[in-house]
């Protein structure tokens, strides 16, 4: 299979082909295919358990699939372990914040930054790595010069863990972000506070998918949306075509009440 | 009238952390005399000891390397239970060199250290994804497997081993090998913690996955760090058989193991100075019960006791934290 071929079938920079996962008995992804466009935002919805964290992890790298076959940017990275997905541009934000617990929050950035991606594209000239760092939680909304920068991860409340979570995957200069939950936990008026800087990634060109729980948010700024249910993809569309479907409804309303 | 501890920072220690911010020789001393205990201790103090407690010294820094390798597994989350691995390793490496080939100590040291590093790399590569007790199994079972295999096919000697080693000039030039090592791989080490290098290490111990998704190859760094550590190990064991002239099974002996994690649990883990500082309390100790006979063993499960219950941190982290804070008694109200 040449790499030209895989490119010239269409401009998506994602595509998942059939994708398939079972846990023993449970099927956590089952056949889930669909592409996403350079640039835009895909939100992926579905009630607990449906398999978006799998999802997440079998284009990651971090789980390998039963079936399928996921292609990005022209290569066919199924299979491939993270750090070698990570090198070609996808980074990805954990729904479990994972952030280095004993070092302090702009410490927890130089670990990306060593990344081998990093270096490429910085090239030589990198010698300011812990302004790098600071510049970035500030991006993600830590004040500027504060001491919250300073402190160590595991004195953080949630809503600093959560920016942190995306600072780490931004400082990875990726082309394509995902984010898993990142809203989850977050009062409204934290939410309120991230959704510009995520409208600022698009802005810089980037390409996401946003998995959550927080449809209002999600639908304002996701140019499309995927519902999973049970594994399988059950709609996909504009955020209103997606509401509309009547599958889509019993879905929600057969687990949550 | 309630009362609570207070500790609060010399005010130098905050200057001093960045080097640039020295202004006086006060502050440089400050910086210095920790970092000169250790080489004043090890490079000067042999000559005032009798021949019997030089040896003990000398026995001593080898169990301290063999803690300090721990050390470096341990900060990437390996826990090992078989420093004697290494230390077997590096001895048979070294041994046969010498023994079949007649390269003298200054060759089959280094080789050992570099060739044996990569042997146990490559041995416990396939168990590296392993995490906590799993890994530590392995470890503990393969410096097993190896003295039985030596056994059972009577390569390099057998049950018999290898003698008549060649031994190294004179005391003195043992004693100055094995202590410029220890002080070369006590600051190596703590100078690569410091670095990039041992962020993402530390990284990996403090949450692996987080590291995958930075795009880093944890695989590989962990393998850096067991060929680190196993290197460090095998220089002792190589080091340890041209002292005793005699390369053999007792190198995968469970006293390798065991004496290094004592060392760093003692000493406290985490700075290499901890280890080391818990090998040369722990080794002497063990010496000066030898003369108690069958109740050594209690006594010195008593003092490891004593120790890990009392300072849980480690004697090295506790006089850390007295030079560099002070204490008062505050009011509570
Ligand atoms: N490592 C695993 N081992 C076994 N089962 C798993 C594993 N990971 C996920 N599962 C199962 O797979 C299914 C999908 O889980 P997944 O975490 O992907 O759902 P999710 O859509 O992310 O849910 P949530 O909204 O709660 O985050 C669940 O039934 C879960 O129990
Ligand atoms: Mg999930």
């Amino acid at each position: 299979m040449g790499r030209s071929e895989l490119k010239k079938e269409g401009e998506s920079l994602l595509r998942v082909e059939d994708l398939s996962k079972s846990f023993g008995g449970v099927l956590a992804v089952d056949g889930v295919s669909f592409e996403l466009p350079s640039g835009q935002l895909l939100g992926i919805i579905g009630p607990n358990g449906s398999g978006k964290t799998t999802l997440v992890n079998l284009i990651t790298g971090f789980i390998k699939p039963d079936r399928g076959r996921v292609i990005y940017s022209g290569n066919d990275i199924t299979g491939w372990p993270p750090y070698k997905i990570v090198t070609l541009g996808i980074a990805r934000t954990f729904q479990m914040v994972k952030p280095f617990y004993q070092l302090p929050a702009y410490k927890n950035l130089i670990i990306p930054l060593c990344s081998p991606r990093v270096k490429a594209m910085a090239g030589g000239k990198y010698g300011e790595r812990d302004a790098v760092a600071l510049d970035l939680l500030e991006e993600v909304g830590f004040e500027r010069d504060s001491y919250v920068s300073y402190k160590v991860a595991s004195s953080l409340p949630q809503g600093y863990l959560k920016r942190l979570e995306l600072a780490k995957a931004i400082a990875l200069r990726p082309d394509l972000i995902i984010l898993d939950e990142l809203f989850s936990g977050l009062s409204l008026a934290e939410v309120a506070s991230i959704v510009p800087i995520i409208e600022k990634l698009r802005f810089q060109g980037k390409t996401m998918i946003m998995i959550e729980h927080r449809l209002k948010e999600l639908f304002r700024i996701a140019d499309r949306v995927m519902v999973l249910n049970y594994g399988q993809k059950i709609a996909e569309g504009s955020a209103k075509e997606v509401m509309e479907s009547e599958e889509v409804k019993n879905a929600y309303l057969g687990s949550e009440e | 009238m309630e009362k609570r501890k207070e500790r609060i920072d010399r005010g130098i220690k905050a200057r001093s952390e960045d080097i640039f911010a020295l202004s006086s020789y006060r502050e440089m001393l400050y910086l210095l005399v920790p970092r000169a205990i250790p080489v004043v201790g090890l490079l000067f103090l042999a000559p005032f000891l009798s021949p019997y407690w030089r040896e003990i010294f000398i026995s001593t820094s080898v169990y301290a390397l063999l803690a300090i390798s721990w050390d470096l597994l341990i900060s990437a989350g390996l826990v090992s239970l078989g420093q004697s691995l290494f230390y077997g390793i590096g001895s048979y490496v070294a041994g046969s060199l010498n023994h079949y080939y007649s390269l003298p100590p200054i060759l089959t040291i280094p080789i050992a250290t570099v060739a044996g590093g990569i042997i146990c790399t490559i041995v416990l590569l396939p168990v590296l994804r392993l995490r906590g007790i799993y890994f530590a199994m392995v470890t503990l079972v393969v410096p097993l497997m190896f003295s039985r295999l030596v056994e059972a096919t009577r390569i390099l000697g057998g049950t018999e081993g290898l003698t008549g080693l060649t031994p190294f000039p004179s005391p003195w030039v043992s004693l100055y090998v094995i202590e410029i090592a220890v002080l070369v791989t006590l600051f190596g080490f703590r100078r690569l913690m410091g670095s990039d290098w041992g962020l993402i290490v530390k990284g990996i111990n403090d949450n692996d996955r987080s590291v995958m998704s930075a795009g880093l190859n944890i695989h590989w760094y962990k393998a850096q760090v067991v060929f680190l550590g196993a290197s460090v190990g095998c220089f002792a064991g190589a080091f340890g058989t041209h002292l005793d002239m005699f390369a053999g099974m007792p190198g995968f002996a469970l006293d390798y193991s065991i004496m290094p994690i004592a060392a760093a649990v003692v000493g406290g883990a985490g700075s290499f100075a901890g280890p080391l500082l818990g090998a040369f309390i722990l080794v002497p100790l063990s010496e000066i019960l030898r003369s108690l006979g069958a109740l050594r063993i209690v006594f010195y499960g008593m003092f490891l006791v004593i120790f890990v219950v009392g300072l849980p941190e480690g004697i090295f982290r506790f006089l850390q934290r007295k030079y560099h804070q002070f204490e008062r008694w505050v009011e509570v109200s």
